[in-house]
């Protein structure tokens, strides 16, 4: 369990440095940020100004390890636009993505596993059929689409919600709801197949032959078994709540990572983006370790091995 | 592709079982998704083919005198513009058939070059294991960790609008899911006997994986691309709602939304109606990839 | 012989529904089975004596739907029973152990407490009382160290231990009626010995009722007081082991111990016998011995109506239209069999 432990640590501390890498090569290469900075009317000399004001002109791994030197000792450097510090932008922003996040998955989670669950025990039934109607169009919708629905039939026509912003609590209703929406397809998919693939298996059958009600036969000796990969998926939907809610975040002007993300990359403010895009990415692969350690710890034969 | 047995009577009715190519033929025939989707999805192709002579007006023409005409089941709807005009008098109808064209063009050449990347990629790491395969795990965990939207946004915002750039693009942020399922595929392939075979006869690795280990993943590999293009259509329209992929003023679904939304409180048809035509499209990709799945292996749907 | 049947079955079919129409996994077959005596059900894969067992439990697959004049257990008729009455029997007065105990038990569950639940759901009471009665069980079975064995997953334990292991969680509740299907299959042939004898020893200490499923004549003549034997899913014989064994009268009886290796048999004695042809599809109304393309005594009157049992001794039964003499024929019983 140590042994596992360290390795996937190490990989994952791996995996984080080529991602920063990447993130922050990527913002310098796929295209001129000083010539995109100046502005469209700037003169050669202009451009060479602005390259040298903000380091773009220095060899690229030297400004890699300028930032990355700054990064570890929490100095992400500062926006081009407000001058603030990135950490502290981002940190007065991340309750409000985290919230968004969290009570996505726990909205998605509550509706998609019971569904899932029922598709499996119903299969081949009206339920299960009306679940997956349900998992397809899900699937289908572009969220940026869904919101502006919900804006028009909740906010406009029944005037029940605030359009935009993050003032209060009812602010928060539909951005959750509609980033709930898009992670719930996926897990009712993915409980539903395991339950599938469970209840065929034998040890429900040897369940069943002991005489067990149906209660502890699905949901002590099923579900259990069924959750161990809903439980790592669960992890990545997080991980795609956090970056996914740009757009809904946009959308619903809530002051949030995803919104700041949005605005900056608009403004080509780059220390900005680099930072989120990382931190994202550091987000997912910490995501993807507790969910590798939740799973050992539920499944026997990956904790004792 | 393996045929597991599962039911206990199973081999009791082996003799009349008829082959497994017409039993794939009944199948798709009497699968209502595959045929809805396969054939909503040529509809629309065919529409996006011939979108030159087909679409009633020039997608960018505008007509300042009639804008947002509404659309034929609106009070003052008209047979010259039947899904209306938008803000600038341009003819909805044809800006979708063109836009079909756009997304149909992004989504099939985008996911053909994640397909190439992460089928080569897999397969690589699959057959040939040890530190091959490491690089390989190693890789596709770097690329799980970038978080798609904010990349493609970034990178479509400092490189421009460009058609080219947001293919390229996609192509490169969603090579994973081949890359893994194909992956895992040629490794239980790899350990079959007809493999083992064809090593003991002498067979170049080259050979194998061309004749042994492609042809069996093709299937698999269709299946994921039609997930893949679903999936490159929703980040598009996204990129192009947000005003970092497609440029205006050509005509793109996601942007035809993003146009609707100032004026979407008096003219809700603007975004419902290219909303829903990305909704419809992804869905008739889903309903066939699936239903491709379904009847190709019929063992259980996920 | 040993007192009432715990269990009789008369006229019990399995009719599955498959696309090309209905399969009858098993059709009109009835047996009985006394305390403290064995009935072993043989026959290749796919007879349909998995079938009959899952039907005695009641946990035949949805699509399958089960018929029976009756079903008789303790004085109630299993075939009647609702689920909810069915699930208190199950694992109390009636238990089933699987082929496979690898993939039998539960992976993310102790041993401990799988074996407890029975107890608990049946009985009730403390979980001490469960575990003690768990411990005693594990022991009785040959398990050394039980009481660290409960507290273990079942992937820490070999195939031989998971099965003992399966045998002690089905007696948790001492049913009158063990069903064993294949039990000894997937382990090595060591093993088999020991928990063939087990299975044996346990059956006499608690005065159950066993119903032996196997392909394996050498297991029924060991193990059996009863035999019947299964094709295409009806009883084609059935008697005493002793009976059975010393004159076997059905062609497929027969043909099935022509394909033991008996010691010393070599090429100039003939060579092993084998039943040429396949089973035949069980989809559909069929008419006539299910077994006459593969018999070489078949002739005309094999197509026609429904082969009835007929005795071949006092209680020893067979279905074919020869009497037993004709039956039991001359070699060769079969046209590509023992020349």
């Amino acid at each position: 369990m140590i042994g596992f432990l360290l390795r996937r640590l190490t990989i994952a501390v791996l995996v984080a440095i080529t991602v920063s890498i990447i993130g922050f090569s990527l913002l310098r290469l796929s295209g001129d940020l000083a010539s995109v900075l100046a502005g469209e009317n700037a003169t050669p000399d202009d451009i060479a100004r602005v390259a040298a004001q903000y380091g773009l002109d220095r060899p690229l791994l030297t400004q890699y390890f300028d930032w990355l030197g700054g990064a570890l000792t929490g100095d992400l450097g500062r926006s081009l636009f407000t001058s603030e510090p990135v950490s502290q932008l981002i940190m007065e922003r991340i309750g409000v993505t985290v919230t968004l996040a969290v009570l996505a998955l726990a909205l998605g989670l509550l509706v998609a596993l019971p569904l899932g669950v029922l598709a499996a025990v119903k299969a081949n039934t009206w339920v299960d059929r009306a679940a997956l109607v349900f998992s397809v169009a899900g699937q289908a919708t572009p969220n940026f689409w869904l919101a502006l629905i919900f804006i028009l039939i909740f906010s406009v026509q029944l005037r029940w919600l605030p359009v935009s912003g993050s003032d209060t609590p009812a602010h928060f209703i539909l951005p959750v709801v509609t980033l709930a929406l898009s992670i719930m397809p996926s897990i009712m998919r993915l409980t539903r197949a395991g339950m599938m693939d469970v209840l065929s298996s034998d040890y429900i059958r040897t369940a069943r032959a002991k005489g067990l009600s149906t209660t502890s036969v699905l949901f002590k000796h099923a579900l259990r078994n069924a959750i161990l990969p809903v439980v790592s998926l669960a992890a990545v939907q997080f991980g795609f709540l956090l970056g996914g809610s740009v757009i809904v975040e946009s959308i619903f002007a809530l002051n949030g990572v995803g919104y700041l993300a949005f605005q900056s990359i608009t403004r080509v403010d780059f220390p900005v983006v680099q930072s989120i895009l990382v931190f994202l990415a550091c987000a997912y692969i910490l995501l993807t370790l507790i969910s590798d350690v939740i799973n050992a710890q539920l499944d026997p034969r990956v904790r004792l091995s | 592709m393996s045929l597991t047995i599962a039911d206990p009577g199973a081999d009791a009715f082996e003799t009349l079982a008829p082959s497994p190519r017409a039993l794939m033929r009944r199948r798709a025939l009497s699968h209502p998704g595959l045929l809805i989707g396969t054939g909503f999805l040529a509809l629309v192709t065919l529409a996006a083919i011939l979108a030159p002579w087909i679409s009633p007006h020039d997608p960018y023409a505008q007509d300042l005198s009639r804008r947002m005409a509404d659309p034929i089941w609106g009070p003052k709807g008209e047979w010259d513009h039947v899904l209306g005009t938008d803000a600038l008098g341009r003819d909805v109808l044809s800006r979708l058939i063109w836009g079909a064209r756009l997304s149909l063009w992004i989504g099939f050449t985008a996911a053909v070059i994640a397909g190439l990347i992460g089928s080569t990629l897999g397969v690589l790491g699959g057959y040939f294991g040890g530190r091959v395969d490491s690089a390989v795990v190693y890789l596709i965990n770097v690329k799980l960790a970038l978080p798609v939207i904010l990349v493609a946004l970034s990178v479509a915002a400092i490189a421009g609008g460009s058609i080219t750039a947001i293919i390229l693009l996609l192509g490169f942020l969603t090579w994973d899911r081949y890359a893994v399922v194909t992956r895992s595929l040629t490794q239980q392939l790899r350990e079959r006997d007809f493999i083992m075979s064809s090593l003991a006869c002498g067979a170049s690795h080259a050979r194998i994986i061309l004749r042994d280990i492609l042809p069996n993943l093709l299937n698999q590999i269709i299946v994921i691309a039609s997930l893949d293009m679903a999936l490159i259509i929703l980040i598009e329209a996204a990129l192009s709602f947000l005003g970092l992929g497609v440029r205006s003023p050509t005509p793109s679904w996601g942007l035809m939304v993003s146009e609707g939304r100032s004026v979407m409180f008096f003219k809700p048809f603007l975004i419902m109606v290219p909303g829903a035509a990305i909704f419809l499209l992804v869905i008739a990709i889903n309903m066939a990839g699936d239903g491709v799945r379904d009847v190709t292996s019929p063992e259980g749907r996920a | 012989m040993s007192g009432a049947p715990v269990l009789e079955v008369e006229g019990l079919s399995v009719d599955i529904d498959v696309p090309a129409g209905k399969l009858h996994a098993v059709s009109d077959v009835s047996f009985c089975v006394r305390p403290g005596e064995t009935l072993c059900l043989v026959g290749e894969s796919g007879c349909g004596k998995t079938m009959t067992s899952l039907a005695l439990m009641r946990l035949l697959p949805p699509r399958a739907t089960l018929t029976a004049r009756r079903m008789s257990f303790e004085g109630r008729d299993l075939a009647r029973l609702s689920e909810r009455d069915m699930a208190r029997l199950r694992g109390d007065r009636l238990g089933m152990i699987f082929q496979d105990p690898m993939t039998s038990l539960n992976p993310v569950y102790r041993i401990g407490d799988q074996m407890e639940e029975v107890w608990l759901r049946h009985r009730g009471g403390a979980r001490a009382a469960a575990r003690k009665r768990a411990e005693f069980l594990l022991e009785r079975v040959g398990i050394i160290n039980p009481r660290q064995r409960l507290d273990q997953y079942p992937h820490q334990l070999s195939g031989g231990l998971r099965q003992r292991m399966m045998i002690a969680m089905m007696l948790m509740c001492e049913p009158a009626l063990l069903i064993a299907d294949e039990p000894t299959t997937a382990l090595d042939v060591t093993v088999q010995v020991q928990i063939l004898s087990l299975l044996r020893d346990l059956q006499q200490e608690f005065r159950m009722g066993l119903i032996l499923i196997t392909h394996n004549l050498g297991v029924v003549a060991r193990m059996a007081d009863e035999v019947a034997v299964m094709y295409a899913g009806r009883i084609v014989e059935q008697g005493t082991g002793r009976e059975v064994f010393a004159a076997p009268t059905h062609p497929y009886t027969r043909g099935l111990l022509d394909c033991i290796p008996k010691h010393g048999q070599s090429a100039a004695r003939g060579p092993l016998g084998s039943i040429p042809g396949i089973v035949p599809s069980l989809v559909g109304e069929m008419s006539g011995c299910s077994f006459r393309n593969r018999c070489a005594l078949a002739h005309e009157a094999c197509r026609r109506g429904e082969v009835a049992l007929a005795q071949a001794g006092a209680d020893h039964a067979y279905r074919c239209v020869l009497p037993p003499g004709q039956a039991r024929g001359q070699a060769p019983a079969f046209a590509g069999g023992a020349a």
